[in-house]
């Protein structure tokens, strides 16, 4: 019915099938959008965030889809400005993963504000000495050049591609691509870095703060390391799953060894960064405030040393190890075990930033704060990720976002002739 | 953002947060401004056409 | 914010207050809440989701009876100076909508800038500000008491103690209508000063050496604002805040719980 739009040399499931799976996508989706507009009209009581939570699970998710969706940028960065050639087999979906990441990450924040249509005062008051200010305005930046690295792959479609205009415009931003994504990495580092400002300044919250450079706590650098590590890792993990699905290859092997053993360095470079910053922070930051280590650690019902140990051992120290030996990377189990242990990891620094930091007591008097979210609070984090599965299935069927599809479906068929 | 809202300080701070908001939208409104013009006249030339 | 009034001196508007004196009698939230709209829901019970910009803690010692003590703590907005001004929640708001007035001392909240995003919230140590989680809503009739001075907050922006600054405004302009500059001590007080029964709160200008405030606590601004009073001390002062709140009490016990300490470390009240 389709098969007009779907690229050349390819095989897609059949229309029905797509359309079945969009609707059940499209039902979730559906109910974020009712909490969404729930929160919108009624505002933020529908929530079960408190004075003692303002920031909770949007803004850890936040945090945590940007640091996963740092793979655009890392990649694009090798690519483009180091000059890693092969990278351009994943670079498209590494895109349209930042892509929905950082839309979506713009969509929370959008429901996160007590007063939705203020929030463009972020940008025309803005205090250029707040950490959310540089995250504004970077984060809305980087979306825009996202859009532009989005843009040509929607014009390669099969019929847009016809319209010589679309396909000229499509050839000259590829053509200037690398200025885009030099000025994208920029961005991104500002970024990435200051939502780990974000925590890092916060020297009433003993848990958070870090000392730094000037005016950059150590988060600010170690959230960038992070993205750098885990992006790649959600690239590789969401691309596995799709081959998954599709019950074939899309990206060859070599690309995916090249990427994961550059994650599994930054993984490993930034852990021993993770580690040096934490037993500062534990033996000199925050008993200067008068905490002991273990203060953060005991006396509630979750945060236990547990979560360090899964931070750092098990989704950073481990996943490393995998990452950079050639061993670990050639067996697929151990490969997509320690991308999603590299990806989790960044998931559980940005819930410790976030969370743990408003949990903690920091007046004698007063004790650990708990919190679970509310029903309207975790639709509208599921709604960008229905949102983002339902366009990954899109750009899959209609665009050509695994430029090796049809080489590798060619190689096999040649294989199997031979 | 512009140096009409009141909180606007010509200092160093504001001059280089700024600076590099201004300087990479200059870039990406250029770029674009470039790819959508040579493209018009790439098509005018008559390139791209199947 | 860049205006100077450089023709008078700068202020430091700052609280002392008795914690040997308090009661916990809560005369001072009442009041607070009365003078500056301050909504309240119907069941303010959570004090997680309830507006107090004055909080009356229950400290206790922990040990048995006989030397069971306890002790109440009344909580304003600390108004904190940090390091020049750097307040934690001053720097932090990405709007704007936060200001630290070198002119007074005073940390504002302008409400129509605040666009909600709570940071300041996050960055507060003292829980010191609220988000408006609900629409005000007052009972039949009560919008009638309203003070017509203090505008009423909207669903979706944060507020906080503002040391009443609407008196402060009020007393300059009345001062300036009689060709004044300065304020005398007894004409800008917070309402929660005056309504506590015990007189435990004093307010005034903690740049004034004839003002009680500064008698009392006596501030080392040398250092930090650190007070010299050994009786005296702040919340969290090794945070870095530099709040402008000052606590008294005789007890060892109630100095500590004032700051953290790590194990076996001598701290506040050991002189």
């Amino acid at each position: 019915m389709d098969s007009a739009l779907i690229p050349e040399g390819v095989k897609r499931c059949s229309f029905g099938k797509f359309v079945f799976w969009l609707v059940v996508f499209g039902a979730v989706l559906l109910w974020g959008i009712v909490a969404m507009l729930l929160c919108w009209f009624k505002g933020l009581n529908q929530t079960n965030m408190n004075d003692a939570y303002g920031f909770a699970l949007w803004i850890w998710a936040d945090l945590a889809i940007i640091a996963i969706g740092g793979g655009a940028f890392f990649t694009g960065l090798l690519r483009y400005i180091f000059g890693k050639e092969e990278l351009k087999n994943i670079i498209n979906f590494a895109v349209l993963l930042g892509f929905i990441c950082y839309a979506s990450a713009l969509l929370i924040l959008a429901i996160d504000i007590g007063q939705p249509l203020r929030g463009w005062f972020i940008f025309w008051h803005a205090n250029v000495h707040s950490m959310l200010t540089e995250v504004a305005f970077c984060l809305s930046c980087y979306f825009a050049v996202l859009t532009i690295e989005y843009i040509p792959l929607i014009l390669e479609n099969r019929q847009i591609d016809k319209v010589p205009f679309f396909h000229n415009l499509s050839h000259n931003m590829h053509g200037i691509m690398a200025i885009f994504a030099a000025t994208g990495a920029f961005l991104s580092f500002f970024h990435q870095g200051s939502l780990g400002g974000v925590a890092g300044v916060l020297f009433g919250r003993p848990f958070a703060f870090r000392e730094g450079v000037f005016i950059w706590p150590w988060t600010f650098f170690l959230f960038t390391w992070s993205a750098a590590a885990s992006g790649p890792c959600f690239t590789i993990l969401v691309s596995w799953i799709i081959e998954k699905i599709a019950r074939k290859k899309l990206i060859k092997q070599n690309v995916i060894m090249l990427l994961a053993k550059i994650a599994g360095w930054m993984l490993a470079t930034y852990t021993i960064a993770k580690i040096i910053d934490t037993w500062y922070w534990a033996t000199v930051t925050a008993p200067a405030a008068g905490h002991n280590f273990m203060d953060f650690y005991s006396n509630n019902p979750l945060y236990g040393i547990w979560i360090l140990v899964l931070e750092i051992v098990i989704c950073g120290v481990i996943p490393s190890i995998i990452l950079i030996t050639k061993t670990g990377r050639r067996y697929s189990f151990l490969l997509i075990s320690a991308v999603f242990l590299g990806m989790l990891g960044a998931c559980v620094n940005r819930w410790v930033m976030v969370l743990q930091v408003m949990a903690v007591p920091v007046l004698t008097f007063e004790s650990w704060f708990m919190y679970f979210p509310s029903w309207q609070e975790i639709a509208t984090t599921i709604l960008p990720v229905a949102g983002g599965i339902m366009l990954i299935m899109i750009s899959y069927r209609y665009l050509p976002i695994f430029p090796q599809e049809r080489e590798i479906e060619e190689e096999k068929h040649a294989s199997i002739f031979v | 953002m512009l140096p009409f809202s009141f909180e606007w300080v010509w200092d160093l701070d504001h001059m280089v947060f700024m600076g590099g908001l201004w300087y990479a939208l200059t870039i990406l409104g250029l770029g674009m401004t470039y790819c959508i013009i040579k493209a018009i006249v790439d098509t005018v030339k008559g390139k791209g056409s199947h | 914010m860049k205006e100077q009034h450089k023709h008078t001196k700068a202020k430091k508007y700052g609280m002392v207050i008795d914690l040997d004196k308090c009661t916990g009698c809560g005369a001072c939230m009442a009041a607070c809440m009365a003078e500056n709209n301050v909504p309240f829901k119907k069941d303010e019970s959570n004090k997680l989701d309830s507006i107090t910009w004055m909080r009356v803690y229950k400290l206790t010692n922990g040990k048995k009876f006989p030397e069971a003590d306890i002790c109440y703590l009344p909580r304003p907005c600390m108004h904190c100076e940090g390091d020049h001004g750097h307040a934690p929640c001053v720097s932090v708001c990405p709007a704007t909508a936060t200001d630290y007035s070198h002119e007074t001392g005073i940390v504002s909240q302008i409400y129509t800038r605040c666009f909600g995003c709570r940071y300041c919230m996050a960055a507060c140590p003292y829980h010191a500000r609220y988000f408006n989680w609900w629409d005000p809503v007052w009972p039949d009739g009560m919008e009638k008491y309203l003070s017509p001075n203090v505008s009423p907050r909207m669903r979706g922006v944060v507020e906080k103690c503002s040391f009443c600054f609407h008196r402060h405004q009020l007393a300059m302009n009345k001062a300036y209508t009689e060709s004044r500059r300065e304020l005398k001590e007894d004409e800008y007080q917070t309402s929660c000063t005056q309504a506590c029964p015990a007189g435990a709160i004093i307010f005034g200008d903690l740049n004034n050496p004839d003002h009680a405030v500064t008698k009392i606590a006596k501030p080392d601004h040398k250092h930090g604002g650190r007070p010299i009073n050994p009786n005296a001390f702040r919340l969290l002062e090794r945070l870095g805040t530099n709040p402008k709140v000052y606590y008294l009490s005789s007890r060892r016990w109630v100095r500590r719980a004032g700051d953290n300490y790590i194990r076996d470390e001598r701290g506040q009240g050991n002189h």
